[in-house]
């Protein structure tokens, strides 16, 4: 004899309880679930680069088409590449590469810091969650 | 003795005895619950619920405002969170939860049934608590970001309460129907 409860029998009295406008309700509290955390937990989306240099505003780049940023510092030029939402520093003189190994930002409040080379890359949108240096 | 013309006889009627069976129940679910250890500050199954959807579908409304309102106050009593944030939380979350109620249960009983009651109270429920949150406790949009969390306890907390109270009253309706049986 198993002695397994038998679920499925188990489930089915539970089910019986359960109405027709039950199964929608359930469908629509779903619904506001997947719905509430698709537009509370997704990154604020960038809308420009700022790239610095020394300190200074560089440039203020928008992100809705591709191109590159040549931005001169002490060590040498540090390449900054843009794509529709989204930037990443492709290469740079410093001896780390710690900036160039971060890969593409693509959230607002984004940061990629190139020390050496003194500049630094960070996307802003409307609604900056968090930057990648502090909550 | 003759009865003092001062004194205040109070007699409780069958309905008073009745709520307050109904919310002693409540309470004694509401203090067991406080033992379960959860992950998350308001994340909570609110089993004392069962009680109110069972006395909303038995005896209406009424009953099940004052079943849930003892509730809170003798549980906030007992558990020394009277007064506390978390004694308003849940006071404005049933507040939020019975005007729901009170018209989900209109709602043709045909096609719904206490899973959906307890389902919408419960979302009315985390509504008012967050926006007694937002408001009051931590003035800060940050709350929001726990939002798709609340809602996803509403949800399966909801569904386990509806389908408790649903079994609850099909038992006792099928008891009853039995003692008429036996009766006749």
């Amino acid at each position: 004899m198993s002695r397994r409860p038998a679920l499925r029998p188990w489930l089915a009295a539970w089910a019986a309880h359960l109405k027709a406008g039950d199964v929608l309700v359930l469908g629509c509290a779903l619904l506001v679930c997947v719905l509430s955390a698709i537009s509370l937990w997704k990154g604020g989306r960038p809308d420009k680069a700022i790239i610095k240099s020394g300190g200074k505003v560089f440039a203020e780049v928008d992100l809705s088409m591709p191109r590159i940023v040549e931005v001169p510092g002490p060590l040498g030029t540090t390449r900054v590449e843009i794509q529709p939402g989204r930037a990443r520093v492709a290469a740079d003189p410093g001896p780390r590469q710690y900036c160039v190994r971060q890969g593409w930002l693509s959230s607002a409040g984004a940061v990629a810091i190139c020390a050496p080379n003194q500049v630094s890359l960070a996307l802003s949108g409307r609604t900056a969650d968090y930057d990648s240096l502090n909550y | 003795m003759t009865p003092s013309t001062t004194e205040i006889v109070l007699k409780p009627t069958a309905d008073d005895h009745r709520v307050a069976r109904h919310a002693a129940a409540a309470i004694v679910l509401t203090v067991a619950e406080a033992a379960i250890p959860l992950p998350l500050p308001g994340v909570k199954p609110g089993l004392a619920n069962i009680i109110t959807l069972v006395v909303l579908a038995r005896w209406g409304w009424r009953d099940a405002v004052w079943v849930a309102l003892l509730r809170v106050l003798v549980g906030s009593l007992l558990l020394g969170q009277f007064l506390a944030p978390g004694f308003f939380l849940s006071l404005v979350g049933s507040l939020a939860s019975l005007a729901v109620l009170g018209l989900a249960m209109h709602l043709p009983k045909r096609w719904f049934g206490p899973v959906s009651h307890s389902v919408l109270a419960a979302f009315a429920h985390i509504g008012g608590q967050v926006l007694v949150a937002r408001l009051w406790l931590v003035p800060h949009d940050g709350v929001f970001y726990l939002v798709p969390v609340f809602a996803l306890a509403a949800t399966v907390f909801g569904l386990v309460n509806g389908l408790i109270a649903a079994r609850l009253l099909a038992e006792e309706s099928a008891a009853e129907k039995d003692l008429v049986h036996k009766a006749m």
